[in-house]
């Protein structure tokens, strides 16, 4: 049996809508990904890491590239929810908007700025990491290469601290007919910086729409970076984000995203622990209702022995839904005394919820303490009873639990006022599943 | 305060409770006693409405209300407490603050404003230190890491900070040492008074010995099938569980 793949006659169409004036070097990154990208096609089931996300509905819309010409000012009024943030970077429709950016007194030597400024220096930091995006296994990230322009670049330097943090609104929005935008967001933070980065995606319009963003990020020698990841599109939304991280020695990143929107959402994250003592704690919060797809696939590469990583992602799943949880633990041969944990929990709503969950473990070293659990299933009914009998309420004893199932993972992002407003945000939306 | 009236109740498909007959009034401290199986905690667990159990037949009547007709969270506000024999830990739920939740629910149904934060935390700390539970257990999770000990002590905690009209304890001696034993008893004796009633569930005599009731029940495959006051426990002491076959065998016929 043959399956005939849709024609993405489309997506060479809409790089077109690049037009002809970047750089050289630019024109060439960009044609060796589209080359690479239509000589794969979009990933089908058969794909081991799509096999149980479909994304043909993808490959057979007909996307056009989203015009940054559109007035993403109330989106991103409307995510601006961080008091005192250092300063506030907003990516429309793939491109940076600078007169929507705000910034404040930024110590010296931060940077937050358009991608596209540090791209067009040949040789940069930026440019560097940008380039040097490995797409190996990852055809969405290939197809965000294949139409790198712009997006979003912070540098925290060597030693900074930054005590209020840096905010990042990336908006897509349709019109009239499906768009799409690609987002680039590169994140460099220096030897023994601290800071914390949030990253809303928010959209708006009433088509549909794919944001297909990627993120780099690295972490300098014994620097501390909080990325949170604030993902609240709309309900006909696509989105897919691919993570990459690298650590050097003794750096700590803290990965926590909370994922709200969208009809179909695909997460890549890649976490490399590459120098001695680095950490990486990496948690989720998601929800799905309706026919709403959540396909998180996580990877951590202990690279180098005395590395931990700490993951925990939970999930409440109603209607339809469907998750997919896939979280891979590689442990290299010379990564002896790793110290690894992965927890994944899903909270079933409703008897057609499902979630396909597999840990993927890969252990080459001998002396290592690796864990992993899973647990899939509804409130405890012992639990809700206990809390009935002593007077609350079915309705209180539910958000009771659901409070406490999420709030292991919402407690530990730093900045309060996002903290309640995701709690805020998570509760009105579960209560409409529960409706 | 409590009339029971030839109450059958199932649980899966089989019948535990053959027809209970029982009234309690207030003031009044009632112990049940009898074998593993007799339908001593099933008799609690209903009383409490826990939804496991189907009430096949008879009446509970409370405080002159149809106790059944309730749900286990109306007769809780309704001030009936159940002491759980296997209190459940709740992972991330805050003990102090589930606590002040269910206060408040109560307070609510009977017209009382609620208790503000301080005030709240003034009480409990009162009552934690009557019961010498260590401050720490209030902001831990709910029972999560307890020890038997401290969970049993903790429920007498609720209890006393929830202050119930009929309070049912379901096996709370079980697992405690005899200080533990002695602290809990205090608890439950300082809440006796004229307006509340206890129905004390227990396999051993050895709590009524700090509990010391007025009337004493023997349960046995689901039927009283004896009364008494305090002298029965003693001599279900002395003589054990045994004689109890004849006796349920006489009672059936």
């Amino acid at each position: 049996m043959t399956t005939t793949l849709p024609a993405i006659d489309w997506v060479r169409d809409a790089q077109r809508a690049l037009g002809t004036r970047a750089p050289r070097w630019l024109s060439a990154h960009r044609a060796e990904a589209l080359a690479a990208f239509e000589a794969a096609g979009f990933p089908s089931t058969r794909d081991e890491s799509y096999r149980f996300t479909n994304v043909g509905a993808v490959a057979a819309t007909t996307f056009a590239l989203a015009s940054p010409e559109v007035d993403g000012a109330d989106a991103v009024a409307a995510a601006n929810e961080i008091r005192d943030s250092a300063a506030t970077a907003v990516v429309v429709n793939g491109c940076f908007d600078e007169t929507l950016s705000a910034f404040g007194d930024l110590p010296l030597g931060v940077v937050v700025d358009g991608l596209a400024n540090a791209l067009d220096t040949e040789g940069s930091t930026a440019h560097d990491i940008a380039t040097g995006l490995e797409t190996a296994g990852l055809p969405f990230a290939l197809l965000n290469a294949a139409f790198l322009e712009d997006g979003v670049h912070v540098v925290v330097p060597e030693g900074a601290v930054l005590t209020s943090p840096i905010q990042v609104v990336v908006v897509t929005m349709g019109a009239d007919a499906p768009v799409m935008a690609h987002p680039r967001l590169v994140i460099d933070a220096g030897a023994q910086s601290q800071a914390t980065v949030v990253v809303s995606f928010v959209g708006g319009g009433t088509s549909a729409y794919l944001t297909n963003a990627v993120t780099q990020v690295r972490l300098g020698e014994g620097a501390v970076l909080e990325l949170v990841i604030d993902q609240r599109e709309a309900a006909h939304a696509t989105h897919v984000h691919h993570l990459h991280a690298t650590c050097r020695a003794g750096a700590i990143l803290h990965s926590r995203a909370v994922s709200l929107g969208g009809r179909l959402v695909r997460n890549d994250l890649s976490a490399v622990l590459a120098g001695e003592g680095a950490h990486a704690s990496i948690d989720g919060v998601y929800l799905a209702d309706d026919d709403e797809l959540v396909d998180n696939h996580t990877s951590i590469d202990h690279a180098v022995a005395h590395c931990t990583s700490h993951e925990i992602y939970k999930g409440i799943l109603a209607g339809k839904s469907r998750a997919v949880f896939n979280g891979r633990i590689l442990v290299r041969p010379d990564a002896q005394k790793t110290d690894s944990k992965q927890t994944n929990r899903a909270l079933l709503l409703s008897d057609d919820a499902t979630i396909n969950s597999n840990p993927q473990l890969e252990i080459f070293a001998d002396d290592v303490k690796c864990t992993h659990g899973a647990a899939v299933g509804q409130l405890d009914e012992d639990a809700l009873f206990y809390l009935q009998a002593r007077g609350l309420t079915p309705a209180q004893a539910r958000d009771l639990l659901l409070h406490a199932f999420v709030g292991e993972v919402l407690a530990e992002i730093s900045v309060p006022e996002l903290r309640v407003a995701l709690e805020h945000r998570l509760f009105s939306r579960i209560n409409r599943y529960l409706a | 305060m409590l009339e029971i009236k030839g109450l059958t109740a199932k649980v899966a498909e089989a019948e535990i409770l053959h027809g209970i007959e029982l009234t309690v009034q207030a003031g009044e401290v009632h112990a049940i006693m009898g074998p593993n199986g007799s339908g001593k905690s099933t008799l609690a667990r209903v009383l409490a409405g826990h939804p496991g159990y189907e009430v096949t037949g008879g009446s509970i009547t409370y405080k002159g209300e149809d106790l059944l007709a309730l749900a286990a969270d109306e007769r809780a506000r309704k001030g009936v407490f159940m002491a759980f024999q296997y209190p459940v830990e709740i992972p991330g739920v805050n003990n102090a603050y589930f606590l002040k939740a269910a206060l408040n629910a109560t307070r609510k149904e009977h017209g009382l404003e609620e208790l503000d934060a301080i005030d709240f935390l003034t009480l409990v700390k009162q009552e934690a230190k009557r019961l010498h539970m260590d401050e720490s257990m209030l902001q831990r999770s709910v029972n999560e890491g307890f020890s038997g000990g401290e969970k049993k002590r903790n429920e007498i905690f609720h209890m006393a900070v929830l202050q119930p009209s009929l309070a049912v304890l379901d096996e709370t001696d079980s697992g405690l040492d005899i200080d533990a034993l002695r602290i809990v008893s205090e608890g439950v004796n300082a809440l006796r008074g004229p307006d509340r009633a206890f129905i004390v569930v227990t396999h051993y005599q050895r709590l009524l010995e700090y509990i010391v009731p007025d009337h004493v029940h023997v349960l046995s495959e689901g039927r009283i099938v004896r009364s008494g006051g305090r002298e029965l426990a003693l001599e279900l002491e002395a003589k054990g569980y045994g004689w109890l076959d004849t006796a349920a065998a006489g009672a059936r016929q």
